[in-house]
């Protein structure tokens, strides 16, 4: 076989493939489910982990996130008159930790509560959060004017805050929010400081409060010495709706963020801090999260889905081979007498090979190619529909050309051994 | 010099417990440039001379000198070569690849060879062009008639200069005026000095060849020169 041959052989092949174009049609299209599949497994598979990558550096690997959470319903009493529900993380909480643990590096305690922002006739909805100097260490803010809360504000529950850049175009139009007071409730608050959140994606929406943000129309947060916060608010807040009337809900804070000193540690100091917490809280009033263990969770629904998916590729590849097998032998046996023609005028056994491989491979790389395009563009409505991050990699494009080609190969050589072993004194005789 | 010569040529098939002997121990000289008509009823073994002298069979005893070489125990590839270069077909029923083209189909068995597209491209039209069919090169064999037909597969049987050609009943599908210009071709290619050979039982080929072979139950009983 030289140059000319094989592209003499790629010639008669695509000839004989437009003779019968629906066949060939319908016989790639096994190929091109199964190499979609394989490509739109891949880029979810990339993109789950690319996800699950991106939420651990947010969150920080080492960190215990316990949050407070409404018990359910039942235990809260109903009546006609008013009640006082009160649930959550405490104070007292924060400090036992910090106690029974000395060495766990940061705890922050964090409070969140929903209020009315003014600047002159200017006014946003936003999240007050009662917190602490070092919250910047365990959350993904970055201060890009002033500075953050500092100890000093701490100590002496100063009436100052932080903006982030949600809030202060709300409030600050033409003039620089440094310096200037902001107006929430009776109280102002000197503003030190303006800082970028990280924009939350994936799957950790539901803890870091977004969810629930965006759905009231809260322009973003301001942060305040926690200190501060729990001097100028009160522990109540007031919900209106719902059977009962009025429910007042009485939560001291929101979050409490642990760091742990070492990776090892983190799983062994959940079960302490789950312990202390167990023998104070009577109702389930507060959760934990672990990135740590959202991590392998997320790892291991990872490879559920990536078997799933490989497995659905590997059966309609399977099956579009064993199709185009079938397409290729019924092929052989209707080109029996040109199987003899081109022996007759002195095509060896090998040329007869050659030329239906050729063919099953024209067949199997022109689904690959259909397959990888759908496989490229699939992950892409997926992303934009399906709120999944996919990515769809170079290696992931050749992995699935090299099936198809071995796809070709192997289910290609059986019909054309078939067809190079024929007599050809009987091949020329058939009718 | 002889471009045939076959000696003590034998073929027997098996079939079933009983062994049929389709050639017995033929011997046969055909000369470079003679057209030679074989022919004999049906059984009396044509078609098994012609698909070892077309090296598609092989014998089961005896030899086989093509062109001066022993082809009676060359392998498959082998004997692939040996056809594709040394033997032009003509085939009953023309025997044309439905999908190549008028140039294509000629050029096939040159590509078989290894000759470049372009180089036997050259070939082919001016191949088409002497046996009269310059003009519809491009047109599938669907398109022609049963002469016109059986000229392109003439023109494809001399695409690689064979040492023979080697025609089964070349007129058998073709009514007489057809069939007749199909002869006229032979007998010109003849005059160029083609060593041809034609199995048939047309007594018309028969009379225009120079020599008639006539086979009865695998031997040659009549061999006569006109």
């Amino acid at each position: 076989m030289n140059v000319f041959a094989i592209k003499g052989t790629i010639k008669l092949g695509l000839k004989s493939l437009w003779m019968h174009k629906l066949r060939s049609t319908l016989t790639t299209l096994g190929i091109v489910f199964g190499v979609c599949s394989v490509i739109a497994m891949l880029a979810i598979g990339e993109g789950a982990s690319r996800g699950v990558k991106d939420a651990m550096t947010r969150l920080g690997s080492t960190n215990i996130i316990i949050e407070t959470v409404k018990p359910p319903d039942d235990e809260i009493t109903t009546s006609d008159t008013s009640t006082i529900n009160a649930y959550g993380l405490t104070y007292e909480d924060a400090d036992s930790i910090r106690n029974i643990m000395p060495d766990v590096q940061v705890i922050v305690s964090v409070r969140e509560m929903p209020a009315e922002a003014f600047h002159k006739a200017r006014k946003a909805t936003v999240l007050m959060m009662g917190t602490v100097p070092w919250y910047t260490e365990t959350e993904p803010v970055t201060i890009t004017r002033g500075r953050f809360l500092a100890g000093t504000d701490m100590k002496g529950e100063l009436p100052v805050c932080v903006v982030d850049e949600q809030v202060a175009p709300r409030l600050f139009v033409f003039e620089d929010p440094l310096g200037k007071f902001i107006r929430v409730g009776e109280n102002a608050y000197k503003v030190i400081g303006v800082v970028r959140t990280g924009t939350p994606v994936g799957f950790d929406n539901s803890y870091n409060g977004m969810k629930a943000k965006t759905a009231s129309g809260v322009a973003g947060n301001i942060y305040i010495p926690l200190t501060t916060a729990k001097s100028r608010f009160t522990d109540m807040s007031l919900s209106l709706g719902g059977a009962t009337g009025r429910n007042i809900e009485k939560v001291e804070i929101n979050k409490i963020i642990v760091k742990v000193p070492s990776f090892e540690r983190v799983l062994a100091t959940r079960d302490v801090i789950n312990l202390l917490l167990e023998k104070k809280h009577q109702k389930q009033d507060y959760k934990m999260i672990v990135p740590i263990e959202l991590l392998r969770e997320t790892a291991r629904s990872n490879r559920i889905f990536k078997i799933v998916l490989g497995s659905i590729a590997a059966i309609s590849l399977l099956v579009g081979g064993i199709g185009i097998m079938n397409i290729m032998l019924a092929t052989v046996s209707e080109r029996t007498r040109e199987i003899g023609i081109r022996r007759a005028l002195g095509a060896t056994k090998m040329d007869i090979i050659v030329q239906f491989i050729a063919e099953t491979l024209l067949l199997t790389l022109a689904g690959g190619a259909i397959g990888m395009t759908l496989g490229a563009i699939i992950p892409y409505f997926v992303q934009k529909f399906g709120q999944m991050e996919t990515i769809v990699t170079v290696q992931a494009l050749l992995l699935s050309f090299g099936i198809s080609a071995a796809i070709g190969l192997t289910f290609g050589l059986y019909p054309a051994y078939k067809a190079a072993n024929m007599n050809p004194i009987d091949s020329l005789r058939h009718e | 010099m002889n471009v045939v010569e076959v000696k003590n040529l034998s073929k027997t098939y098996q079939m079933g417990t009983v062994l049929l002997h389709a050639l017995r121990e033929v011997d046969l000289q055909i000369a470079r440039g003679q057209y030679v008509a074989i022919m004999g009823p049906s059984g009396s073994g044509k078609s098994t001379m012609l698909n070892l002298l077309g090296c598609l069979d092989r014998p089961s005893r005896g030899q086989y000198f093509l062109g001066g070489q022993d082809v009676s125990d060359l392998d498959d590839t082998e004997l692939s070569q040996i056809r594709g270069r040394d033997i032009g077909f003509i085939f009953q029923s023309y025997n044309l690849i439905a999908q190549l083209n008028v140039i294509e189909n000629i050029q096939l068995p040159m590509f078989y060879q290894g000759v470049a597209d372009i180089h036997s491209a050259d070939r082919a039209t001016s191949l088409a062009e002497m046996v009269g069919l310059g003009e519809r090169i491009k047109h599938r064999p669907f398109e022609l008639s049963g002469g016109q037909q059986q000229r392109v597969a003439i023109a494809r049987a001399l695409a690689n200069d064979p040492v023979i050609l080697l025609a089964d009943e070349p007129t058998g599908n073709l009514d007489t005026a057809s069939g007749s210009e199909i002869l006229t071709l032979l007998d010109k290619l003849h005059d160029e000095g083609k060593t041809i050979i034609v199995v048939t039982h047309d007594p018309e080929i028969g009379k225009r060849a120079q020599r008639t072979i006539h086979l009865r139950d695998g031997q040659i009983e009549k061999d006569l020169l006109n």
